[in-house]
C-alpha cells in the first residue's frame, strides 16, 4: 500500500464485512510513533482463524475473504520496528475486533499515513448504514468525527447524500486545517 | 468554518427527495474495494465516480457503490456498470481520469469507451 490511510480503509472494511454496527478508528500520533487502532462491534473471529489470518500462506479457500490485508499491514508496521496485535471474541456479549498496529515514524521504512480524509469519506459513502467514530490524535490537537451525531441531525437522511459527503469533506478538511495552523 | 447548522440546512432541503430518489436508479456503477483494489488505487476511482455522478446531474439515475475483490485482481481497479437491460460493462485497471471519461461518454452519452474495458485487455 502506498500509504497507511489505505491500510485503514482496507482493514476498516474487514469490520464492515463482520457485520459491525460501529467501528472505532483511531489514529494516535506521538512524535515517535503512529499508533492505529480498528475496533468493532462485529461477529469476531474464532481463535483458529485469527491464528491464520496474519500469515497468508495458511488462508484457505473459506478464510480467503482475509487475504493479504493483515500481512500488508504487518509489513508496514515491522518494516519499522513496530507491530500488529489483534483481538478477537465471537462471545455473544463482548463479540468484535480489535486490530492495533504501532509504526515508528521516524524509521527510513514508515509509509506517510497520506490521505485519512479520503478514507474516512470513502468509508461512510460505502456503507452509510453503519456507523464510524473517527478520532485521529496529534501532538498539536484532535480531529474527530462520529457519525452517530451526524445521523441525529440528519433525521433519517442517508450518509451518502452527497450533499452531505461533501460537508463531510469539508468539515474534515477544515479540521485539520485548523490543527496545522495551531 | 463548517456548522452543525449547515449540516442541518442540508437535511432540511434533502428530507423530502429522499423518497423520490429512493428505487430510481436504473444504473449502478460498481466500484471493487478489497485490498487488491485498494491496493492498485481504486480509493480515488472511486472519489472520481461520485463526485462526476453527482456534480453532472445524474445523480437520480446513478448510484455509485462499492463491492469485494472480483477475482481478476491483476486488472483493478474494476469498475462494473451495470444498465437495465443492457449486458454488463466491465472497465479494468481504472483511474480517476478515467471514471470521469466514463461518465461522460458512457453514461451520459451512452457509448461504452471499449478501450478501457476488460475485453480490450485480454
Amino acid at each position: 500500500m502506498k500509504e497507511l490511510s489505505l491500510n485503514v480503509l482496507d482493514i476498516t472494511e474487514n469490520s464492515v464485512k463482520a457485520g459491525a454496527t460501529l467501528t472505532e478508528i483511531s489514529i494516535l500520533e506521538n512524535s515517535d510513533t503512529l499508533t492505529m487502532i480498528v475496533k468493532d462491534d462485529g461477529c469476531g473471529m474464532s481463535e483458529e482463524i485469527l491464528r491464520t489470518v496474519e500469515n497468508p500462506f495458511y488462508t484457505t479457500r473459506t478464510t480467503r475473504k482475509v487475504g493479504l490485508g493483515i500481512p500488508l499491514l504487518k509489513m508496514a508496521a515491522e518494516m519499522t520496528g513496530g507491530s500488529v496485535k489483534i483481538v478477537s471474541s465471537t462471545d455473544a456479549a463482548t463479540h468484535g475486533t480489535t486490530v492495533t498496529a504501532v509504526f515508528y515514524k521516524n524509521h527510513l521504512d514508515f509509509t506517510p499515513l497520506g490521505d485519512i480524509k479520503e478514507t474516512v469519506v470513502t468509508l461512510i459513502q460505502g456503507h452509510p448504514d453503519t456507523d464510524f467514530l473517527f478520532v485521529h490524535q496529534t501532538p498539536s490537537g484532535e480531529v474527530k468525527l462520529d457519525t452517530r451525531e451526524l445521523r441525529v441531525i440528519l433525521e433519517g437522511v442517508p450518509l451518502d447524500t452527497y450533499e452531505v459527503i461533501v460537508w463531510i469533506k469539508e468539515y474534515l478538511n477544515e479540521q485539520y486545517e485548523l490543527l496545522e495552523n495551531r | 468554518m463548517k456548522s452543525l447548522a449547515e449540516l442541518q440546512a442540508i437535511k432540511d432541503k434533502m428530507k423530502d427527495k429522499v423518497v423520490i430518489r429512493e428505487g430510481a436508479s436504473s444504473t449502478r456503477v460498481v466500484v471493487g474495494m478489497a485490498t487488491c483494489g485498494i491496493a492498485a488505487g481504486a480509493r480515488p476511482v472511486l472519489g472520481a465516480f461520485v463526485e462526476a455522478v453527482n456534480e453532472g446531474g445524474l445523480a437520480q439515475s446513478v448510484t455509485v457503490s462499492q463491492t469485494g475483490c472480483v477475482g481478476l485482481c491483476q486488472y483493478e481497479p474494476i469498475v462494473e456498470v451495470y444498465e437495465a437491460g443492457k449486458d454488463k460493462v466491465t472497465y479494468v485497471k481504472m483511474t480517476a481520469d478515467k471514471a470521469k471519461e466514463v461518465v461522460e461518454k458512457h453514461l451520459k452519452g451512452g457509448k461504452v469507451v471499449t478501450e478501457y474495458t476488460v475485453a480490450n485487455c485480454e
